[in-house]
């Protein structure tokens, strides 16, 4: 019995995190997401493909790497510590895993190759199936798209869309078309891309499993979920360290206030919070690929007590660092930011809950 | 990441199964005396506990690691079968063998740092459940700090007199001894001060006066010594060596005082009676205010189980960095465990505050009789905030409060 990760695993997971110390430096993320002048996104991006990040979850006969998520978690994991300033959780988790779920054999062997190469990149719009607001969503009829996605994520640099309707079909759409209009969408995590996806008679291809299934859609958010768990999770280790570093160096009243009980019981808290979160992601992303009859319920918890806990980090780790945490200065927003948008990303915590207990109640 | 335990376990796992199914339905005729261990069932055999105590030795499935000689089974440690054993006697209602501080606590210290005399002495007949001890540490003026304790220890010829208080000592009723920290130095710094003494309750001068808790319970005692006298030999370490020697089985109890199977068990029995109970004709668990609270819990102990599971691993694996992970479970054991019990009294409203035998109370009472009992072990073992210090200090680095003079 092993309850861990793989050295493979934290060799990846290493290899993400100090390719991003070195490249996705504070400066770096400031210009880009001060409007990437250089195009620097693009640069870490290709890097990080290097790595393989692209190829992971893509079975070895379609040129991938065939690894369990649990590989993908510890990327996301370090994704979310350097705040990776990249798209990786739709174009290399959530769309294969669509694909491998639901597409035919030709589906899965024209895009899974693709993607494994990097010529295919997606974007991901399944927000309407978790939880449509107001008038969003998209319907299917005579092989076309009509209607609105909303938060799509990665979809400028994408060049095809997996876009759900409400019932949970999945279907691929080509960025190259007329009928097709991407709105950027600006939200306070500037480190990644969110669009509103606008189809007028968009020519759509179905992915053949999910047409009268919603297990695949189901599947491909389960693993999203546990992503953006991951990143979360990375992105509060990040801040906590941020804050006992701090705490440690800052002096008040002639002592630093680490040693005040009241700063440091803020950062104990933090830890205690965090350490079990840890677990529960990797012990998810195990089930996911490992125990069906628990990959559900610990694809839903995770996702929604990692938000929970992030959530609360990211107030105690700014308010550690005093003013100085409020400032743009510091770049500790960045964090704060990214873990508040993974929160709400495919599904805030009362409705992934709420997922979570009605798979209990069948 | 491999949660399979391997054949050699499945094929034990039958072997404990069947053991269990031999026993159903056992209880004991001397249960009022041993407050230790799960009562079991009825309608089975009847034994005495020590009987119970000495068949869980010979199987190996208690006392595993204790060596032969001293009245255990004498086997390797395996955590592996501790879990299975644990998991299965728990599925099947099997009594578990008597716990308390005489097996948690003082076994392991005396393997470890007693003398060959006091092994032989002391260990067998409290395996076997025949001598039960209390823990005398506290003192009404040390609490946290716990350090500053003043019960007075003297050698006058061959023998300790002692004179002082002890207070929040669980079983003393029951006990047939009292192991003590007693300042034996009072010249030396004060961690530097303290024996450890092994005291027999029934020597003269020993007052025992019970402390009923908020759960109306006697939970505890004070124990009052007055000029107890004692042999120079019930000293375990040297003189002045009583704070390490304490220590050494400090750390264990704090592990052991929730388990997260144990908190998930009792969400399983919150969500059933949540699909009974009903509110203004529908089931609670359909109210979605009671339901999203249900679901925060059981995040909260599936990242504890996961959790527990993954420092299970280290202790198999060693080498595997878990310092923070073991510092925290304290804290976020018994916290999460108040928690839940008093989540169920709020989803049952009104009916949450019944308690003993009224009327209309649910579950004999256990959900407030839990709730406040955790908030005596989040007090007791080391406060929260202690904790958190320790957390802070110990697992994060960072630097002590600074010392008060005289202090």
């Amino acid at each position: 019995m092993y309850f861990g990760l793989s050295e493979e695993q934290s060799f990846f997971k290493d290899n993400i995190k100090k390719y991003l110390d070195d490249n996705a430096t504070l400066d770096s993320i400031r210009h880009i997401t001060n409007g990437d002048e250089k195009n620097l996104s693009r640069e870490i991006h290709n890097g990080l493909l290097n790595l393989g990040i692209n190829s992971l979850l893509i079975p070895e006969k379609y040129g991938g790497l065939e690894l369990d998520l649990l590989f993908a978690a510890v990327v996301s994991e370090s994704l979310g510590g350097g705040i990776g300033p990249v798209p990786f959780i739709a174009p290399y988790v959530i769309a294969p895993k669509a694909i491998l779920e639901a597409g035919s054999s030709e589906q899965k062997e024209k895009y899974l190759s693709k993607i494994a190469v990097n010529e295919a990149l997606f974007g991901v719009g399944f927000s309407e199936f978790i939880g449509k607001r107001n008038d969003a969503g998209v319907s299917f009829s005579n092989g076309a798209l009509n209607g609105r996605s909303m938060f799509v994520l990665d979809a400028q640099t994408a060049t095809h869309i997996l876009l759900a309707d409400k019932k949970g079909r999945i279907f691929i759409v080509e960025i190259n078309s007329n009928n097709i209009e991407i709105v950027n969408l600006t939200t306070v995590d500037k480190t990644r891309q969110y669009a509103e996806v606008i189809c007028k008679d968009l020519e759509a291809e179905i992915l053949i499993g999910s047409e009268n299934s919603q297990e695949p859609i189901i599947k491909a958010i389960d693993a999203g979920r546990i992503m953006l768990a991951a990143d979360t999770l990375g992105a509060a280790q990040t801040m906590i360290n941020k804050a006992v570093d701090y705490a440690k160096e800052r002096k008040q009243f002639g002592r630093v206030i680490g040693s005040f009980q009241a700063v440091k019981h803020m950062c104990a808290e933090m830890a205690a919070d965090l350490e079990p979160c840890y677990a529960l992601v990797w012990h998810a992303a195990h089930c996911h690929d490992h125990s069906p009859s628990d990959a559900r319920l610990m694809a839903c918890h995770a996702k929604s007590h990692t938000s929970e806990m992030g959530k609360g980090i990211a107030k105690k780790a700014t308010e550690v660092h005093g003013g100085m945490g409020f400032t743009d200065l510091l770049g500790l927003h960045y964090w704060f930011k990214r873990i508040g948008v993974n929160r709400q990303i495919l599904g805030s915590p009362e409705l992934v809950r709420e997922e979570a207990i009605q798979s209990q109640l069948k | 990441m491999d949660l399979e335990y391997g054949p050699e376990y499945q094929e034990f796992t039958k072997e404990v199964q069947a053991f269990c199914k031999k026993y159903k339905g056992l209880s004991f005729i001397d249960s009022h005396k041993t407050p230790f261990g799960t009562s079991g069932e009825s309608g089975g055999p009847k034994m005495l506990r020590s009987k119970w105590q000495k068949i869980l030795i010979r199987k190996g499935y208690f006392a595993r690691s204790v060596p032969k000689e001293y009245g255990g089974y004498g086997g390797e440690a395996d955590m592996l079968k501790s879990r299975i054993i644990a998991a299965e006697f728990s599925k099947s209602k099997t009594p578990t063998p008597m716990g308390g501080q005489g097996i948690d606590m003082l076994v392991p210290t005396l393997l470890e740092m007693g003398t060959e005399q006091q092994k032989q002495a002391y260990i067998k007949p409290t395996l076997h459940g025949e001598m039960i001890w209390c823990q005398g540490y506290s003192e009404p003026n040390a609490g946290s700090d716990l350090a500053s304790l003043q019960t007075k220890g003297e050698l006058i010829g061959d023998e300790w007199v002692i004179n002082g208080q002890k207070i929040w000592t669980s079983t003393a009723q029951f006990s047939q001894m009292c192991f003590c920290l007693v300042r034996t130095e009072p010249d030396a710094p004060k961690h530097a001060g303290i024996s450890y003494l092994l005291i027999p309750m029934d020597t003269p001068g020993i007052e025992i006066r019970p402390l009923v808790d908020m759960t109306l319970m006697p939970g505890f005692n004070e124990v009052f010594f007055t000029d107890v006298k004692i042999s120079a030999n019930n000293i375990v370490g040297k003189r002045g060596e009583g704070w390490t020697v304490a220590n050494a089985t400090l750390g264990h109890e704090r592990g052991s005082l929730a388990p997260p199977d144990a908190t998930m068990n009792r969400v399983n029995m919150l969500m059933h009676l949540m699909k009974k109970e009903t509110l203004d004709d529908k089931p609670l668990i359909e109210h979605p205010i009671y339901r999203d609270r249900l679901m925060q819990i059981q995040g909260k102990v599936l990242a504890q189980q996961s959790h527990a599971l993954r420092l299970l691993s280290a202790k198999l694996n060693p080498g595997t960095d878990v310092k923070i992970g073991k510092m925290i479970q304290k804290l976020i054991g018994t916290e999460l465990r108040h928690e839940l019990e008093g989540l169920a009294i709020d989803i049952m409203g009104e009916i949450g505050t019944l308690y003993e035998n009224s009327p209309h109370v649910r579950n004999e009472g256990t959900w407030q009789f839990i709730y406040m009992y955790f908030l005596g072990l989040i007090i007791g073992g080391g406060t929260s905030q202690i904790q958190k210090n320790i957390i802070a200090e110990r697992g994060l680095g960072m630097p002590k409060e600074p010392k008060v003079q005289g202090a």
